[in-house]
């Protein structure tokens, strides 16, 4: 009995040690060395306003790689589109903080040779490597681009100009507010309220203990009756502004400047609490179909003179350091104005998403997780 | 018997297995932070939906609006179906039927699309209200104009089966009940009705059972309140990729259809489909 | 038999449901010539530039090709295994026919997005790809449905004495079938093919949980309403389907008309 026990240690043991470099040499053997041909198609989940023909199609010339998209409204439809087999139907994913290590441990995506993309040596430092693409110095995804969620605001019929987020928390603009459908949507009240209420001792607007949660969802629940529709798609706040039905909400860049080019009274605004953003990655799937036209995509849009485009375009900050004269050449005062040019301050003023977990930062697990925001945020709408 | 093996075996290999195992998760959980399916054996998601006030009144606000619906659909289509049935020459019969069906060809997505068009604030209808000097109506993104949208796209489905219902019913049967001295209205109560009640009955199985599914109109043309049964499952499966709560929440309109759809039966609708 | 006064109601009340029906399918056609991408009323301008927009897209040249095959194919699937269906139930007794006849009503009495989340599912947990196939069995479910139901009642409203007259007169099965049933049910298949084709065409819901990274043209529209930039070419394709099915549609209702054993008159 004895011995069987000993051998049987023994081998585990082994078992293990083995296991150990193999899961090292695993990482780098995976990954491939080279682009090769082009398979001629490239299958993309992507935001809506980040696959734009003025630089989709050249790459498509360039590349002959034929884009195809599927658009998501948030993170979680990503996640959802990558889990119901998806992984092995698309190529790339932009992936959003709070989507990204979600697909990462759910194994949906795989690690990418950085050195396959030329541009990525121009990164800024904070984009090269950060906690919501890289773990334990693994790669899995390349940054694109990053930006704010705004104040979007008819110029027209709100004054005084709003400085704060308390306008869609007040009945001023009753049943003219929007916001968006998403749970990550409680993180911009707790961030509201971190400034407004500090005895809640809120942080980081990410994690929530359940006294924290419950007064942002109070708090949303007094905003309920001011919305007239909670968007879940770009065009419908796009519509909701244009066609009158909304005067004030929670935005993207993409929506004002859509309705700027097409002469609508809109502006937007960071008010003076602060604003939750989010930081892009596009990610390889874990049996993407076409790794080649992906790598070639990858190499594409990290190039400062794209990057320059989609930033304007959507009204975002590249993560490319040498962008900032293409902004400029493109629409003047851009670099300045997407803060391309000194990213790290206004970078620091952002709570970027991320998924929220019940281990907070500080070690104890009384934080709520992902789960309960949204059930409380489906719930919230009634 | 051996013509019916082919559907057979179709049928409960792929569909019913896979409703099986759909109804089945109901009864999982789904890990928090991985979001992968556990199997683990449990009544809670049954719990949630029921202790919760939104999900109870979400249910309620569906059927309602899907029993509103069917109303005005039959409303607007049985006096169109019986002038098309039995007033309408054949030309004119033949114009019509066009006209109904070809609405089903267009997209639904570009018609619910066109209906905010209509409603929106700054839209179509108020501006109409406006030239006409009436005040503006506020139907954009509420529930009336998710009730308004539903009954415009599946009026085509309870046209067809009332129109084919009322077809059926032979002219002679109409004459006698009329040489037997009953006024128009007697032989309609009397003679009509019961003959096309299973083409009304068909008609509803496809509006109710329409209503309850749909999130896409409830999107597009809903407001904050409008959250419905449909919105609920999708938004459980294709957002939050919890697929055991929207299976679990799906066994409503489950329900509330085969209870239906047996009373159907009763009435003679299946004939009638 | 109606009145006078009922008739000029009757027929006032159906242009009514007409106009009804056909007003945002105006709106649609006429937003088609939107000059700006974003919908608002009054049109800020007329243009036709849209036209050759949607017609060089090659997205929509995909995704129309791609429905179009999805739907042939299913509403193949659809009439050989509906008829299979419809004849057994007519014919024979036998145990479980009730059951059967429920079971064979569930697609389309069961919402759509429960049979697209069962059959997602369904593929994922056996790791079968997302693929035109799966799409295909996604609206053959449906599909089967519609042609079972037309078949059954036409089968329902002929008199089996005519076969039988057939079969004693000296046809055999076959013959009995090609010259007798065959006319009989021919209209009733074409009218439930081609509202089968119709449902699978404009069908969103199934279809999103069943095609992989292609587009069918009702998810393409989808994206492109998602996207906002494109809607006027989005009214463009529909306004081009409108046209394109006005004459099989208006084929198909001549071809209909009641032509079955059983006379009115």
């Amino acid at each position: 009995m004895r011995s069987i026990r000993r051998t049987h240690v023994l081998l585990v043991a082994l078992a293990a040690a083995l296991c150990v470099p193999a899961a090292g040499v695993g990482k780098t053997n995976g990954l491939p060395t080279s682009v090769g041909k082009g398979e001629g198609s490239l299958n993309l989940i992507a935001w809506e306003g980040y696959t734009q023909p003025q630089w989709v199609k050249p790459f498509e010339t360039q590349t002959g790689c034929q884009v195809h998209a599927k658009y998501a409204g948030s993170s979680d439809e990503m996640v959802a589109l990558m889990n119901q087999g998806g992984d092995s139907q698309y190529d790339l994913v932009s992936a959003s903080g709070d989507a990204s290590l979600r697909l990462i441990y759910s194994k949906l995506v795989q690690p990418v040779n950085v050195n396959l993309v030329p541009s990525y040596k121009d990164f800024g430092k904070t984009f090269q490597s950060p906690p919501n693409n890289t773990v334990k110095g693994v790669h899995y995804g390349i940054s694109l681009q990053w930006g704010p969620n705004t104040l979007l605001y008819n110029t027209k019929l709100v004054k005084p100009v709003p400085t704060s987020w308390a306008s869609i928390y007040s009945p001023t603009y009753k049943g003219k507010v929007t916001v968006p459908d998403n749970p990550i949507q409680i993180a911009d009240a707790a961030l509201y309220l971190s400034k407004t209420q500090p005895s809640l001792g809120i942080t980081d607007p990410y994690e929530l203990t359940s006294t924290q949660f419950n007064a942002a969802i109070s708090l949303l629940k007094k905003q309920r009756p001011l919305i007239v529709k909670y968007w879940a798609l770009a065009s419908d706040e796009i519509d909701l502004f244009k066609n009158g039905d909304a005067v004030i909400g929670a935005s993207w860049p993409y929506q004002l400047t859509t309705l700027k080019a097409d002469k609508a009274p809109v502006a937007d605004t960071i008010p003076k609490e602060g604003a939750t953003g989010w930081l892009d990655t596009w990610m390889l799937s874990a049996k993407a179909p076409h790794p080649n036209c992906a790598y070639k995509w990858l190499a594409y849009i990290s190039t400062p003179k794209v990057q320059a485009q989609q930033a304007v375009y959507y009204g975002e900050t590249p993560v490319n350091s040498k962008a900032c004269s293409y902004m400029d050449a493109i629409s003047k005062g851009s670099c300045a104005q997407y803060h391309a040019n000194a990213p790290l301050s206004y970078f620091s003023k952002i709570k970027f998403w991320k998924t929220p977990i019940a281990t907070c930062d500080n070690g104890k697990n009384d934080c709520m997780s992902y789960t309960q925001w949204q059930q409380a945020w489906q719930q919230l709408k009634g | 018997m051996l013509l019916l093996t082919p559907p057979l075996a179709w049928f409960l290999f792929v569909y019913l297995a896979a409703l099986a195992a759909l109804f089945v998760s109901a009864f999982w959980q789904v890990n928090p932070f991985t979001t992968e399916i556990e199997h683990i054996w449990t009544f809670s998601n049954f719990t949630t939906i029921f202790q919760s006030s939104a999900y109870r009144s979400i249910a309620l606000r569906t059927i309602t609006i899907a029993a509103l619906t069917t109303i005005a659909d039959v409303i607007l289509a049985f006096p169109f179906a019986y002038f098309m049935a039995r007033i309408a020459g054949p030309k004119l019969r033949a114009m019509l039927f066009v006209l109904v069906l070809l609405p089903l060809w267009s997209s639904y997505l570009v018609r619910v699309y066109a209906w905010r068009q209509i409603l929106d604030h700054d839209g179509i209808l108020n501006w109409t209200l406006q030239k006409l000097g009436l005040p503006a109506a506020n139907l954009a993104y509420s529930n009336t104009a998710v009730w308004l949208v539903f009954t415009y796209v599946w009026l085509p489905f309870m046209i067809l089966p009332i129109y084919a219902a009322l077809e059926r019913i032979p002219d002679s049967m109409l004459e006698a009940s009329s040489d037997l001295g009953a006024r128009s209205w007697l032989t309609t109560r009397r003679i009509v009705l019961p003959l096309v009640l299973p083409g009304v009955i068909a008609g509803s199985i496809f509006t109710f059972s329409l209503t309850l599914g749909d999130y896409i109109t409830p999107t597009l043309v809903g407001g904050a309140g409008s959250q419905f049964i449909g919105n609920v499952v999708f938004s459980s499966v294709g957002v939050a990729n919890n697929i055991p709560f929207a299976a679990a929440f799906a066994t409503i309109p489950l329900a509330i259809m085969a209870i239906y759809l047996v009373i159907a039966r009763r009435l003679g609708a299946f004939e009638a489909l | 038999m109606e009145n006078k006064g009922a008739r000029v109601a009757l027929g006032v009340w159906a242009g009514l449901v007409v106009a009804f029906l056909w007003i945002p399918l105006l709106i649609i056609m006429v937003y088609a010539f939107n000059s700006s991408n974003i919908q608002s009323w009054p049109l800020p301008g007329l243009s036709t530039k849209w036209f050759p927009v949607a017609w060089h897209d090659p997205q929509v040249h995909t995704a129309f090709w791609l429905s179009i095959k999805a739907g042939l194919l299913a509403t193949t699937i659809a009439l050989v295994l509906g008829s299979c269906a419809a004849f057994a139930l007519h014919r024979f007794r036998f145990f479980g026919r009730e059951l059967i006849s429920f079971v064979l009503v569930l697609p389309i009495a069961l919402p759509g997005i429960i049979t697209g989340m069962a059959l997602n599912s369904f593929f994922s947990n056996r790791h079968i790809n997302l693929s035109l196939w799966t799409i295909v069995i996604g609206h053959a479910t449906f599909c089967v449905v519609i042609v079972y139901n037309n078949l059954l009642a036409r089968l329902r409203r002929t008199s089996t004495s005519l076969v039988e007259a057939s079969m004693d007169l000296g046809a055999s099965g076959f013959q009995t079938f090609r010259f007798v049933t065959l006319p009989v049910i021919a209209t009733a298949l074409v009218s439930g093919a081609l509202l089968a084709f119709a449902l699978s065409f404009d069908e969103v819901v199934v279809t999103y949980f069943t095609a992989g990274a292609q587009n069918t043209l009702p998810l393409l529209i989808f994206g492109y309403i998602r996207e906002g930039q494109q809607l006027p070419e989005v009214n463009v394709i529909v306004f081009a389907v409108i046209a394109l099915t006005v004459i099989p549609v208006a084929i198909a209702q001549r071809l209909t008309r009641d032509s079955g054993v059983l006379r009115r008159r």
